[in-house]
């Protein structure tokens, strides 16, 4: 299928999210259609699956013009629209989840199971993927709920299949498969439109790659006619020099100490240290316990035994209050559901850690907390009206400022980075670098888990990994490559 | 944008025009409304569920519901009542009460808190045991040999420069309410509790202390609901207070406050209360049957929610 969008307008309020944006499809290619966030990549997806309506410009599919009133006829026309959230329903089961909406019905409209059933099997066999159609949705992993969503699309005969941030949640296994699967589906004829962040992804998988920016059509290269650089510039519009900023931190004593960490079934046998100014990358495959650890020293995980000091003193963490007030400050994971309350504004998300500071007696003070929040946005260089703008329109970047402004008026000597970049373009990926490196600067221990093994490699000053809850070794930044972390996370020993 | 911001402002402002207009059209019907004495007992009529809604908004506030209340009134005014008829000193007999409100409120606040259970269900519990409670104890019988204390009238029916001592009431602790969530630590921990209490318990706030207090609040403001009912009829009922809960969600929900927590204000409370009173106080006068009443006010809330959505 080929698909031709030009001249795409669309403005939502005054607010004009795509100016001129185009698009081109080919049969049978792996497409990446990349930009910062705020770019225009899921508005203009948007458009041509009929979950918005263009102000301005053409769509063209196989020669002719269309407007998809709403996904259902784009699906009927055979494109289909991977959401980044994944549109599940956990209680029911696969079967039910792939035919949901278009169950196969005896000639009394009752469910035929068996046959549901069948057809399932036979879709996943086709995929190469080994999951029992009866087995509940939310016994599944990610990625298999991932495939399960690849499995729909293949049910209906999709000849153009969009996927947004499709490896965000998936495992490095995980990401292999669906990969292979993606290679399979274009020998197939399919065409794959794939958003992403991950510039490494899409040189290994993609074909060709249109950028966007602001809303507007940059340019269309096949892969091999770019790079990385290229990219990076026709992304942001400028260069941003070196991906990671060079790191001058003066690395002191320890203050931070784990010792003999357990928990059962989750990780046990737990030790070491971060010194001032350090940064300690943490990797290790998506599920081996990093955040379980992290979850744990902030006293945030029940059943948790073992040792923690600060500056050489044992300090006991019975809950996130207990850490803070010993000095520890958690960045989490997952800043939507747990670093940030998404409809109130800058100010009370920053003031809610730091309630001790701007109050007197229990009561606020206005003007404390007005310099509190002003100087952080402005340290931070958060993009916003002023402190009452609202959380939830704010960009994943400035989000992930806002989350570290709030922990780090709170003065922590040990921070707990957990993949600290998640989600957040590479303009503002930069920002968050300094931000870290300025920290460390101050004689922050900083401990930063991260998937992305260029991140870690990029900003640590030594690596330790993760596997099925236990260390399999602390590098340091001699050693510290992405094979040998690779390696110590799956499970093999690095030759001396 | 300029266009935006003032269809925002109306909206915020949706429960107060529509208060002002009910006043307006039913002072046009009926010149028996327009009346100061009127407006005094009116106000005096909306202090009770007043009290109840201010403590109900703290605990909706934080993602919760409160339908104990019209319970925790009846026990609490019911023991309250025992105590004076057996010859405890008025002043430590309300006191006694205000404290007893309190602890049941606080009973509540365990179950969700300790006991993990979903604020409908719990209250629904606590609800249904104090209501049973009260019929035990009093055996389905009023307490009405309440002597002739100053301090018991003065509560229900005294008044300071002509303003009803209810009244003084309720607008005392709509200021203090007012003042406790937009300027204290306490207030902010209520938001952020309804608001994402994942991100509040992460950034140190203690969730359960705060869930507690909010339902110790409710039930402190149920009992001195009570205590003015108490007063006024002059005699504690087995069921008095019952359905009261509802007046008090509805009046929270007119008020623009989210169920779902995190978002509201006492002063929208304020409002909804002074509309469901005008409606009660304005039907009555126009001699409206208490059938069509109910209706009447089951379509306000209708449109008040649905204006509100669309924000």
């Amino acid at each position: 299928m080929q698909i031709e969008m030009r001249g795409i307008n669309k403005a939502f309020g005054g607010n004009k999210v795509l100016k001129n944006a185009g698009f081109l499809l080919d049969n049978g290619e792996v497409h990446a259609l990349v930009g910062e966030n705020g770019a225009g990549k899921s508005t203009l997806m948007k458009i041509l699956t009929g979950v918005y309506t263009r102000d301005e410009g053409t769509v063209i599919v196989d020669g002719k013009e269309v407007c998809y009133k709403n996904p259902k006829e784009a699906e009927n026309a055979g494109i289909v629209f991977i959401h980044q959230e994944l549109n599940v329903l956990f209680d029911l089961t696969v079967e039910e989840n792939m035919f949901m909406g278009k169950e196969i019905t005896n000639k009394f409209g009752v469910c035929d199971k068996k046959s549901m059933r069948d057809e399932a099997k036979k879709v996943l066999d086709r995929l190469g993927v080994n999951i029992n159609p009866s087995t509940r949705m939310d016994r599944l992993s990610v990625g298999q709920q991932q495939m399960i969503e690849i499995a729909k699309a293949l049910m209906i005969d999709a000849k153009v299949i969009i996927m947004d941030e499709p490896t965000a949640a998936l495992t490095q296994n995980e990401t292999k498969v669906l990969f292979q699967i993606i290679r399979n589906l274009r020998e197939k004829g399919v065409s794959i439109i794939y958003i992403s962040h991950r510039m490494e992804e899409i040189f290994e998988l993609c074909d060709s790659i249109t950028v966007l920016r602001d809303g507007e059509y940059i340019a269309t290269k096949k892969i091999t006619d770019t790079d990385m650089n290229d990219l990076v510039k026709m992304m942001i519009g400028r260069e941003i020099g070196e991906r990671y900023p060079e790191r001058n931190a003066k690395i002191g004593a320890v203050v931070f100490e784990v010792k003999d960490f357990n928990c059962p079934g989750v990780f046990n046998n737990i030790s070491f240290q971060v010194r001032a100014g350090e940064v300690l990358g943490v990797s290790g495959l998506m599920g081996a316990g990093r955040t379980e650890i992290m979850k744990a020293i902030f006293g945030d995980m029940p059943n948790v035994t073992g040792k923690v000091f600060i500056d050489g003193m044992e300090i006991v963490n019975k809950n996130p209050r207990d850490a803070m007030k010993n000095g520890i400050g958690f960045i989490t994971e997952d800043r939507k559901s747990e670093g940030l309350m998404l409809e109130d504004s800058i100010m009370k998300n920053i003031s809610i850690a730091n309630l001790g500071r701007i109050s007197k007696n229990g009561v606020l003070m206005k003007k404390t907390e007005d310099d509190l929040v002003k100087e952080a946005i402005e340290e931070l260089h958060i993009k916003c009206f002023g402190p009452s703008h609202e959380c939830n329109k704010l960009s994943g970047g400035n989000q992930q400022k806002v989350v570290f402004a709030k922990w780090i008026d709170t003065d922590p000597k040990v921070l707990i980075l957990d993949e600290p970049t998640r989600g957040v373009d590479i303009g503002a990926k930069k920002d968050i670098y300094n931000i870290i490196n300025k920290l460390a600067a101050t004689g922050v221990a900083i401990i930063m888990v991260s998937s992305e093994l260029p991140e870690v490699l990029g900003m640590s000053d030594r690596i330790m990994v993760v596997r099925e809850g236990k260390i399999t070794g602390i590098l340091p930044k001699e050693k510290a490559n992405q094979e040998n972390i690779m390696t110590l996370a799956t499970g093999g020993k690095l030759n001396e | 944008m300029n266009n935006k911001k003032l269809i925002n402002y109306v909206q915020d402002l949706g429960a107060l025009i529509a208060l002002i207009l009910l006043i307006v059209v039913i002072s046009i019907i009926s010149p028996e409304f327009r009346t100061v004495g009127n407006f005094l007992s009116l106000l005096r009529q909306s202090s009770i569920n007043g009290l109840i809604a201010f403590g109900m908004t703290f605990v909706i506030l934080t993602g919760g519901i409160d339908l104990s209340v019209g319970s925790v009134l009846a026990l609490s005014t019911a023991l309250c009542a025992k105590f004076i008829a057996n010859g405890m000193p008025v002043g430590l007999a309300i006191l006694l009460a205000l404290i007893i409100g309190t602890g049941f409120g606080l009973i509540s606040g365990v179950l969700i808190t300790k006991g993990r259970l979903q604020p409908f269900i719990a209250t629904l519990i606590t609800m249904t045991v104090f209501r049973g409670a009260t019929m035990i104890f009093m055996d389905g019988k009023p307490i009405s040999n309440l002597g002739d204390s100053f301090l018991l009238k003065f509560i229900g029916k005294g008044s300071i420069f002509g303003i009803p001592v209810p009244v003084i009431l309720f607008i005392a602790i709509f200021v203090l309410f007012i003042f406790i969530l937009e300027k204290t630590v306490f207030g902010r921990r209520i938001y952020a509790t309804g608001s994402n209490w994942k991100s509040a318990k992460l950034s140190g706030v203690n969730i359960d202390k705060t869930k507690l207090a909010a339902y110790a609040i409710s039930g402190c403001m149920a009992a001195l609901a009570g205590l003015i009912l108490l007063s006024r009829l002059g005699s504690a009922q087995p069921t008095l207070g019952s359905g009261y809960e509802l007046d008090a969600i509805a009046a929270v929900a007119l008020g623009g406050t989210s169920m779902n927590g995190g978002r509201g204000r006492i002063w929208g409370t304020f409002v909804g209360v002074l509309i469901i009173a005008v409606l009660n106080n304005g039907l009555n006068i126009l001699g409206v049957s208490s059938y069509y009443q109910d209706v009447v006010k089951g379509v306000v809330i209708l449109i008040a929610v649905l204006s509100d959505r669309k924000r």
